[in-house]
């Protein structure tokens, strides 16, 4: 008997519990539209400690807006990168986005919209930004013709090249990219590592396979293998992947490749032990602006753009690169129109404070006339404005699971466990089972 | 004391903070990781039931078995190194000179959080500016090998981190068990006329037999659960030949956003870690603790 009665009793408590417990989660967003007006609530990855530029400029908008809104507050959570992932993964489980908040590009947005919890923009876009956004900027976060996020930031990747080096041996910014293999055997032969890369990330090995591919077979050919209306065992992308094995046969990247991240792969930049690295445009403060770099050193980087292929469909100003983070609205938000007219407000003045605060390129045209600005930064902002073409990362166009059969394949081609005809066959049924 | 022991309710209401906690923390996550097992779910849409099928594709996924082997792999060597961890503490407990700085010096690693240890053994495994490499070139080695970047050497290269890690911890636990050993019953075996073999192998080893079990089991169960080292080193590459369960699992569920395979891969581990455990416990219950 009293056995019976202290398990009930045990049991009622753990049901008490229980329900405290997940009471005291969704007791937090009602606050929605209280007395003192309306209350957006914003999500950003930009702490003070480790990206005090970034979480500078959003200060000041809010600041800002909030000045001109008065009726409007801006509550603010900030999380780490990793962090923010996670926390936004768990709140849109149980339904509990922001109102506002970060997101990236395609794959990684997807899902979120499968799931309708993000607000179109389209009519922001319409509005606000006629002519604003660089080309194929906005495209990155669209899902079925309807557009989910307002992009931040965009990078491109150019080749980096210590320009030491190169006089040391003569060389030439290849054009061609016959020319960039004598680089490449030039320098092998020297003794001094061409190209310094992080392959344990894989996604910076595809980023020489895309440019490859792009310059091989011109920008439909992924992009069609992608969207399904070709096939990645078309022989432009099988000869890409050729190319990456003559590359790395010839030994032009960094000894164990495979093995270093892409932090240590810089390493070998930054400490000039090898001659080129291709990465994004995010690396540029390292050349340009930041601090913790030597004077002497930034005047030795120079980039060039990735050189056509002989007989190719690609031209030389089309770029590797994309979006980096963008605004979301969530679609059960309660302020969402207000939300999305904030959404509009802090892209607009982000684009006119971000390259010469942060070192940030907006995704909005910036007008590079009377800013002063590093010459690295403003040839880098005219090539973009030149752009015929801009890809996006491969890894972020396809799914989640088909890019880690594209990641896996990187490195597998990279390290010669699986041969050039293995790689597009492998990555075309992965391609083809999500069909 | 007597009076409350008896008293079944407060027996109840002591137990259940930490009960609360457990079954909070632990046990309704696991059943939760094997309903989601039975799920169609990229972790942020709806779940969809799909009964067995993330469990029949476990079986025939060969990552999920090379992986596996992986694991398994380093349990055996973790489990072999205990020999070697067990004969430096005999050693150790023998009161050789210098036993209280050696045993201090084999505590460190495990000070040390095992992201720093990732870092440390990075740069001793760089294949152009690391310690080791440079260290096989002043020994006149041409072609050094790549470590991380080789699929053939990354598994030993890993594996020499991790039994490093964990050695000091394994080692304090036979150094105290050895400690404790009655001093009687040494000073009787020597005047026996014993040898210091015998007195070890016959005397210390049976009688700490039931901390050797526990170090069994947390060797193998440890390492078939391991994940931080091998995340953080090589993020189980290149192309998989350093996978294990553990970092597969994370690979399912966060990268690929696979969290029903992902949780039946968790789940698989841990059936596999349980019937492990019931193994050595079987294997070894055969005897009972000696004591004199």
């Amino acid at each position: 008997m009293f056995r019976h009665k202290s398990f009930s009793i045990l049991m009622s408590i753990v049901m008490l519990v229980v329900l405290a417990l997940s009471g005291c989660s969704s007791s937090g967003n009602e606050s929605a539209s209280g007395e003192e007006g309306t209350v957006i609530k914003f999500m950003h990855l930009w702490p003070e400690g480790s990206s005090k530029a970034q979480y500078t400029i959003v200060n000041n908008i809010i600041k800002q807006y909030e000045k001109e809104h008065p009726d409007v507050k801006i509550q603010t959570e900030i999380l780490g990168n990793e962090q923010y992932k996670d926390k936004i993964k768990v709140l849109s489980a149980s339904n509990e986005l922001p109102d506002v908040g970060v997101t990236w590009a395609a794959g990684y947005l997807k899902p979120f919209v499968e799931g309708n919890m993000l607000a179109p923009l389209d009519d922001k876009i319409e509005s606000d930004f006629k002519d604003q956004f660089v080309a194929g900027t906005t495209e990155a976060y669209a899902v079925d013709g309807k557009t989910y996020g307002l992009p931040l930031e965009l990078n491109i990747t150019p080749v980096y090249y210590n320009k030491e080096i190169f006089e040391k041996y003569n060389l030439e910014i290849p054009e061609t990219y016959d020319q960039f293999l004598d680089v490449v055997k030039t320098l092998v032969d020297k003794g001094v590592t061409p190209i310094t890369l992080g392959n344990k990330d894989r996604w910076t090995g595809s980023m020489w396979y895309m440019y490859l591919a792009d310059r091989i077979g011109g920008p439909e050919a992924l992009a069609n293998a992608i969207n399904r209306s070709g096939s990645f065992e078309d022989p432009t992308l099988l000869k890409a992947a050729e190319e990456v094995k003559k590359l790395v046969d010839m030994g032009a990247f960094v000894k164990g490749f495979n093995g270093l991240s892409n932090d240590e792969a810089k390493g070998y930049f930054m400490n000039e032990q090898a001659a080129m690295y291709l990465m994004a445009t995010w690396e540029l403060p390292n050349y340009t602006t930041s601090p913790d770099v030597t004077d002497e050193f930034k005047e030795k980087v120079g980039y060039f753009k990735f050189p056509t292929y002989e007989g190719g469909k690609g031209d030389i100003n089309s770029f590797v690169g994309g979006p980096g983070v963008g605004l979301f609205v969530s679609e059960n938000s309660k302020v969402k129109e207000e939300s999305k007219d904030f959404v509009s407000y802090l892209v607009k003045e982000w684009g006119k404070h971000s390259v010469t605060d942060a070192g940030v390129i907006p995704a909005t045209v910036v007008d590079t006339s009377n800013t002063e600005l590093d010459q690295m930064y403003i040839d880098i902002l005219n090539d973009l404005s030149n752009a015929s073409n801009l890809t996006l990362y491969a890894d972020v166009q396809m799914s989640s699971s088909v890019a880690q059969v594209h990641l896996d394949m990187i490195q597998s081609l990279f390290g010669g466990q699986a041969a050039p005809k293995e790689f597009v066959k492998k990555q075309e049924e992965a391609l083809a089972e999500e069909e | 004391m007597k009076t409350v022991m008896s008293n079944k309710f407060a027996i109840c209401l002591y137990v259940l903070p930490a009960l609360l906690l457990i079954l909070v923390l632990i046990y309704i996550p696991i059943v939760l990781t094997g309903y989601y097992g039975l799920m169609d779910w990229d972790g942020i849409g709806a779940m969809k039931f799909i009964g067995l099928d993330n469990y029949v594709q476990l079986i025939k996924d060969k990552m999920f078995w090379t992986s596996t082997y992986h694991s398994v792999l380093l349990a055996v060597f973790s489990a072999i190194s205990l020999i070697f961890y067990l004969i430096i503490s005999v050693i150790l407990a023998s009161r050789i000179k210098g036993a209280n700085l050696l045993r201090k010096i084999y505590l460190i690693p495990m000070l040390l959080s095992s992201v720093a240890i990732a870092q440390l053994w990075l740069k001793i495994f760089d294949p152009t500016n690391g310690m080791l490499n440079k260290l096989l070139e002043l020994f006149g080695v041409e072609n050094t090998p790549i470590w991380l970047a080789d699929p053939n050497l990354v598994l030993v290269a890993i594996f020499v981190p991790i039994i490093w890690q964990y050695a000091g911890f394994y080692i304090i636990i036979y150094y105290a068990a050895l400690k404790n050993v009655p001093e009687e019953v040494i000073e009787a075996a020597k005047i026996d006329g014993a040898t210091p073999w015998q007195i070890a192998y016959r005397i210390k080893l049976p009688l700490i037999s039931g901390v050797i079990k526990v170090t069994i089991v947390l060797a193998i169960v440890g390492s078939l659960k391991y994940f931080d080292l091998i995340y953080v080193m090589t993020g189980g590459g290149p192309n998989g030949s350093s996978e294990v369960i553990a970092s597969y699992m994370y690979k399912e569920a966060f990268k690929t956003y696979n969290f029903g395979y992902g949780s039946a891969i968790g789940f698989a581990l841990l059936i596999l870690c349980l019937v492990m455990t019931w193994i050595i416990q079987k294997l070894t219950a055969s005897r009972e603790d000696i004591q004199y």
